[in-house]
C-alpha cells in the first residue's frame, strides 16, 4: 500500500515513519503539511515532533495546517490514520479521536524503552499482532499524559476502544494507563510511544514496533 | 481599535503540572502559606473597527476553536 507520512514545520520523526513504513512492506509517500493533496495514499502517518513549535498547545496548529484539511476529510470516510506521539496530539486537537494530551504529571520528559500491550487488534495498524501482544518500543514525550473526562474513559474501555496501554511504571500520568486508542470507525489510531524507533535490531529495543507498518499490508491481503 | 482580552485555565478537574511547579518553588523563595497554584494563558487580540456584539462573537469563537481546547481548558471573553 501506499502510505503518506506528513512533515509539518517542527517534525522530527518523518523519515524514521517513512523508513518503518518501507520496512512494513509499503511504499512511503513524503506529504507536505502545506499541500492540500494526499496524493492518492491509501493510508497516512502523523509523525513525532514538536510541529510548529508546540506553540499554543502541541497539535493546535499543526490541526489547521493545508493537509490537515484533506486528512481530517478522508478520516472521516474510513481512511487509515496513525497518529504517533505529536501525532496522536494532531489527532485529538482534530477531534478525530476524544481526549487530550497534557504535560507528564512528574514534569520531566521521559525517554526510555517502553512495555506496552496491545489490546485491540482488529484496526489496520494492530492487526498483525496476537491479541493482548506485550511488545517494547520507544518512549520520548514532555507532553504524553492522556487525558478525557470519565464517561469518555468508560466508552473507550467498553467499545474496546484501548488500543495501547503502558505496562510497569505509568511513564506520564496518562489515565488508566492509555498509550494509545482508536475512533468508533477503528481506522484512526493514535499513539504515544514510537513503534517507528523500534523496526531495526541495531538502533533501539529491537523490531516490536514493525507490526503497525506491517498490519496495512496483512489488511490489504486479508 | 476593539480591544479583548481572553483568560484559559486549565479546568479544574484537569492536572496542572506547571502550576504545581511555581507552588513548589514558592516556599523555597520564602512565601509562606501559599496552597494552590494554576498557571494559564493571556491572550490581548486587537480587532479593526469599534467593539460590537459581532466582533466580540468573533473573538468568542477564535477562543472556541483554536485558544483553548475545550476538553481540558475553559475560556474567558473580556473586552478591555
Amino acid at each position: 500500500m501506499r502510505v503518506g507520512v506528513v512533515t509539518f514545520p517542527g517534525s522530527l520523526d518523518d523519515v524514521d515513519a517513512r523508513r518503518a513504513v518501507t520496512f512494513g512492506g509499503n511504499e512511503a509517500v513524503a506529504l507536505w503539511h502545506g499541500d492540500h493533496d494526499l496524493q492518492g495514499v491509501d493510508a497516512v502517518v502523523l509523525p513525532g515532533g514538536f510541529s510548529y513549535g508546540d506553540y499554543l498547545r502541541c497539535g493546535a496548529i499543526s490541526r489547521f495546517a493545508p493537509v490537515m484539511t484533506e486528512v481530517i476529510e478522508a478520516a472521516g470516510k474510513g481512511l487509515p490514520v496513525l497518529g504517533i506521539c505529536n501525532g496522536f496530539q494532531i489527532l485529538c486537537e482534530s477531534h478525530l479521536l476524544p481526549g487530550a494530551l497534557i504535560r507528564n504529571d512528574h514534569r520531566k520528559f521521559a525517554c526510555r524503552d517502553q512495555r506496552l500491550r496491545i489490546e485491540n487488534t482488529s484496526t489496520p495498524w494492530t492487526a498483525a499482532y496476537e491479541p493482548g501482544a506485550e511488545i517494547t518500543v520507544v518512549l520520548k514525550n514532555g507532553e504524553g499524559g492522556y487525558v478525557a473526562d470519565e464517561a469518555t474513559l468508560d466508552r473507550l474501555e467498553g467499545e474496546g476502544r484501548v488500543v495501547a496501554r503502558y505496562l510497569g511504571d505509568n511513564p506520564n500520568g496518562s489515565l488508566r494507563g492509555i498509550a494509545g486508542i482508536t475512533n468508533e470507525g477503528g481506522n484512526v489510531v493514535g499513539l504515544m510511544p514510537h513503534p517507528e524507533h523500534a523496526v531495526e535490531a541495531l538502533c533501539g529495543p529491537g523490531t516490536d514496533g514493525l507490526g503497525f507498518f506491517t498490519s496495512l499490508a496483512a489488511a490489504a491481503f486479508a | 481599535m476593539a480591544r479583548y482580552v481572553v483568560d484559559v485555565m486549565p479546568k479544574p478537574e484537569i492536572l496542572d503540572p506547571q502550576g504545581k511547579a511555581v507552588l513548589g518553588a514558592l516556599p523555597r523563595l520564602g512565601f509562606a502559606g501559599v496552597v494552590e497554584v494554576r498557571q494559564g494563558k493571556r491572550f490581548e487580540v486587537e480587532i479593526e473597527g469599534d467593539q460590537t456584539p459581532e466582533s466580540l462573537a468573533e473573538v468568542q469563537q477564535m477562543a472556541e476553536t483554536l485558544l483553548s481546547n475545550p476538553v481540558i481548558e475553559d475560556f474567558e471573553v473580556r473586552s478591555v
